[in-house]
């Protein structure tokens, strides 16, 4: 039954999300802690160092942490506020479970242990064992990560174990495995300082990485030119050198008619192309039909401006190229990586000092958790399930015969279709809200309904865990030691500042008794967070990702360490590629040509506006956490829909009038937010809530052939003005995600 | 007791072309102990409809300050540092001059105290030796905290202006704002 066991506003009241804010004076404490610790922010992939003030297994308060060399101090809204999340009134404090008619019960840890394995075995022996999944997530350790993969395989027997970073990194990690054999940013953030030619592509760094923006700003008072590819003029493309206006959708375009540029003016860098990479010629071949008019028509972006991008790119001696969700939530989301790829290869701007590509991996530990074995076509190492060496060598590691462990299976949205379809039954979930994450979610939702047993370990009831069976009182970032991969491919330490309070666990520990009562405790009997770290550094020795080198005390010695590090004595790898060697099977990188497709729902008569989805600076993802913290809230209280006046004014909106928004899947209604940062042809609406506020209603559930990320960022839409103003009471509720 | 370590050299500069407006400077000053979870900084959008222009605008210590000037309580005072403080909570008497006086419109009247309460840079922060928290934490450094040479050598294309006239009244302040190469002072009207 993973039916809502009562009405969405009881769970609200007694669970929250309720806002939380730091009394006038301050949390008892705070003033004076009894120590700081320092660790990292639990939110972006940026993992910004931060200290953590403790007062009688309490967090009271922050103090920057001037010494962590990425931020030095510096921090976001949701940074500086993060402490908050702890010492909540919303804590889940122990096991819960679903009591039909009356909500959820606390239940002892025994009870809800034995119920969770109960239904594991009879649903397992009913349907198979890749009828029950798992769905988890990247705001954990690279301790967790490994361990839920291993979890999956070895105590659960599961093919169907995936991530929330198939919503988030994959469009990048395929392209990037694809040309380079390895999915990592190639350069540390240090590379931007001073490339003479910036190009930021569908990344919103300003609201979604803050702390990157000094980056930015440092190489443009070193002379950088800033182009920034985005449907909005967002905070960092108002005072940029060249602002592409890229109609949702257009991305592929944009850069494939930028690489005949390059071609055409022979701005090229024909030794690397001839030495370093394969399939020039086929590349430039499909986009020899791709000029100025056909990519202004296709982009939406006037000719000139894309030939002076190309003019930049091209005549740069050294160059970084960002890009993030912005061209990766597509359809094309591969091919969008790849076409960035092909800009950065043609150049042979890679492996020197201030010339540099990657994406910006988005989740607190994007980067590490989609390399050891979370993903259902992956193992430690980022090693392939489906290599029968992999395969062999890290059913070594774990102990098992290689024949028991399970081959790859659904990625995140199949899952959901598949248990829409009553294939899968049983579902266990770890930081992972697919409610208000995943698209098309009143399909999510009939799904959820659908499965036979639920269990959710989270610290929050989020609106995910509101249908589940039994929930397990799970632990906080701040709650387990660990580490975690940076966006720029720095390993960093995770400390420890409080223990889980109340019966809440830390999720290591529930995830071992777990296994324990699965029947393969002996396989997850580890003493500490380093002792899975040290199996982990085993199991990735030799992949792609090796982090065997790396041990906890070299991290702290050296304030983290660049992975790849094969070896005790090896200093790790902020810059990828210096020596030419990528690892492609011919050790080349590889060109790869990507003809242009349209987005998989364009707009026609009865849906004629394009709508795009992203973030807002004081919200994080699905909001469990961020929801919770009031002044977060507060600033950014509801989702609003961004409208260009000129097509408001066809449809008599004004400023804060109501307008339904439908689409093929769903209608949600939103104010309006009148502002000519934005292309006459696309409405924008941030994502971060659920319920009836919720994005993700109208959003589709197409898939990237090879990622298969969902298509959140282009769909069709129409605009139903309702005639009245929104009302204030709604605004304050919207956190919430009421029905 | 505590050594004052007041910095002389360190300046505050503000800068609005990279003002993100993500408002982690009001959140981080209202953390401060002295504060009530009050912002002393404000983060404002120029025109929202027509930008995403944000302005930050911080008490600017002025060098002859018209909020102290106008005190009937004498409740403000300026010190040996040049820092202009909150009204000493003794004195206040909450009758606004200071409100109307001042150019920038930083002091705000905390209506349920009854008091006037603004930016005192920090004070706890800098008379330590460390930075106050809004440039400590601001991710675009719109809000810096260092010695003047080290801004004009990080910035090459911006200059600090410290002066300001309003109509016929110049004003000198110890924060600086940056402004195109070339500008001296900036006249608001």
């Amino acid at each position: 039954m993973a039916k809502l066991p009562v009405a969405t506003d009881q769970l609200i009241k007694k669970f929250g999300p309720h806002k939380a804010y730091t009394p006038q004076s301050g949390f008892y404490g705070a003033h004076e802690p009894d120590r700081l610790v320092k660790t990292h922010c639990c939110y972006c992939g940026m993992q910004c160092g931060i200290q953590l003030k403790v007062k009688d297994n309490k967090v009271t308060g922050f103090e920057p942490w001037m010494e962590f060399p990425f931020n030095e101090g510096r921090l976001c809204p949701k940074g500086v506020q993060r402490y908050l999340q702890n010492n909540h009134p919303d804590r889940l404090l122990g096991p819960i479970q679903r009591v039909e008619g009356k909500g959820f019960e606390p239940v002892s840890w025994e009870h809800a242990m034995s119920k969770t394995v109960s239904e594991i075995r009879r649903i397992q022996e009913k349907y198979g064992n890749d009828a029950f999944a798992m769905l988890s997530g990247v705001s954990i350790t690279n301790e967790k990560s490994y361990m839920i993969g291993k979890f999956a395989r070895v105590a659960l027997k599961t093919a169907n174990l995936d991530y929330n970073g198939r919503l988030c990194m994959v469009s990048a990690g395929g392209g990037n495995k694809k040309a380079f054999g390895l999915d990592r940013s190639s350069n540390s953030w240090a590379d931007l300082a001073h490339a003479e030619v910036i190009i930021v592509a569908g990344a919103n760094i300003s609201e979604t990485f803050p702390t990157l923006t000094h980056y930015i700003w440092q190489a443009r008072d070193n002379g950088a030119k800033l182009i920034v590819v985005d449907p909005r003029v967002i905070p960092l493309a108002r005072t940029a050198d060249l602002h592409l206006p890229v109609r949702p959708g257009g991305d592929s375009a944009l850069f494939g008619a930028m690489l005949k540029i390059l071609a055409d003016n022979d701005w090229l860098d024909h030794n690397f192309i001839n030495n370093y990479t394969s399939g020039f010629e086929e590349t430039i071949a499909a986009v020899k039909d791709y000029t100025l008019d056909w990519a202004e028509e296709q982009t939406g972006i006037p000719g000139e401006k894309i030939m002076e991008a190309a003019t930049l790119w091209g005549k740069a001696k050294t160059s970084f190229l960002l890009h993030a969700r912005g061209i990766e939530h597509h359809t094309k989301g591969v091919d969008n990586v790849l076409s960035c790829i092909n800009l950065v290869l043609a150049t042979g701007r890679i492996g020197k000092p201030y010339c540099g590509y990657g994406t910006i991996t988005g989740q607190g530990n994007g980067q590490g958790g989609r390399e050891h074995g979370h993903k259902c076509d992956q193992l430690p190492g980022n090693r392939d399930i489906t290599n029968p060496e992999h395969r062999k060598y890290i059913a070594e590691v774990w102990g098992i015969d290689e024949k028991d462990m399970p081959g790859k299976g659904l990625t995140a949205y199949e899952q959901i279709e598949a248990i829409h379809r009553g294939e899968i039954k049983g579902l266990i979930s770890i930081c992972f809200n697919p409610l208000v994450s995943l698209p098309n979610n009143n399909f999510v939702r009939e799904a959820l309904e659908k499965l036979e047993f639920y269990i959710c370990i989270d610290s929050f009831l989020s609106e995910t865990a509101r249908h589940a069976d039994i929930v397990m009182a799970g632990s906080l970032h701040e709650e387990e030691e660990g580490t975690v991969t940076t966006a720029e491919g720095r390993v960093v330490k995770i400390n420890e500042a409080v223990t889980p309070p109340g019966m809440a666990r830390r999720d290591g520990e529930i995830l071992m008794e777990l296994a324990e009562k699965l029947g393969a405790g002996d396989k997850f009997s580890y003493a500490s967070s380093e002792d899975i770290f040290n199996e982990l550094r085993i199991a990735s020795r030799g992949g792609t990702a090796d982090y065997y080198g790396i041990t906890y005390k070299k991290i702290v010695d050296n304030m983290g360490v660049f992975w790849p590090c094969p070896s005790p004595d090896h200093p790790g790898t902020p810059r990828l590629w210096e020596d030419r060697k990528f690892k492609t099977p011919d050790g080349k990188a590889h060109f790869n040509p990507v003809p242009y497709r349209p987005a998989s729902e364009v707009t026609d008569k009865e849906y004629p506006v394009v709508l795009t989805t992203g973030r807002v600076v004081s919200q994080y993802l699905s909001g469990t956490s961020t929801r919770r913290i009031g002044k977060l809230v507060d600033q950014y209280p509801e989702p609003l829909l961004e409208i260009h006046p000129k097509l408001a004014f066809r449809y008599g909106i004004k400023d804060r009038d109501l307008v339904r928004v439908e689409t093929r899947r769903g209608e949600a209604e939103f104010p309006a937010q009148v502002v000519e940062t934005i292309r006459e042809d696309t409405v924008f609406i941030p994502y971060h809530w659920g319920g009836k506020h919720s994005a993700n209603q109208l959003t589709i559930g197409s898939l990237d052939p090879v990622s298969k990320i969902p298509e959140f960022k282009v769909c069709a839409c129409r605009l139903i003005p309702m005639g009245y103003k929104a009302l204030d009471v709604i605004t304050k509720t919207a956190y919430q995600s009421g029905l | 007791m505590p050594v004052t370590d007041y910095h002389q050299e360190m300046a505050f500069f503000v800068d609005m072309q990279r003002c993100i407006g993500c408002h982690a400077c009001e959140m981080a000053c209202a953390e401060c102990e002295t504060n009530g979870q009050e912002s002393m900084i404000h983060v404002n959008y120029v025109n929202r409809a027509e930008s995403v222009q944000t302005t930050v605008q911080v008490c600017m210590h002025c060098e002859d300050p018209a909020c102290a000037n106008v005190c009937p309580a004498d409740a403000i005072h300026k010190d040996e540092f040049g820092v202009v403080h909150s009204a000493n909570t003794s004195r206040c008497i909450g009758c606004s001059n200071c409100v109307l006086a001042c150019p920038f419109g930083v002091p705000k009247k905390m209506e349920e105290a009854e008091l006037m309460m603004k930016c005192n840079m920090c004070y706890d922060r800098t008379s330590a030796g460390k930075k106050p928290m809004c440039a400590t934490v601001c991710p675009s450094q719109a809000l810096f905290y260092g010695t003047r040479e080290e801004i004009e050598r990080m910035r090459p294309d911006s200059v600090p202006v410290n002066s300001f006239k309003f109509g016929k009244e110049e004003v000198n302040t110890k924060v600086s704002i940056m402004m195109p190469k070339g500008t001296h002072q900036l006249i608001v009207g």
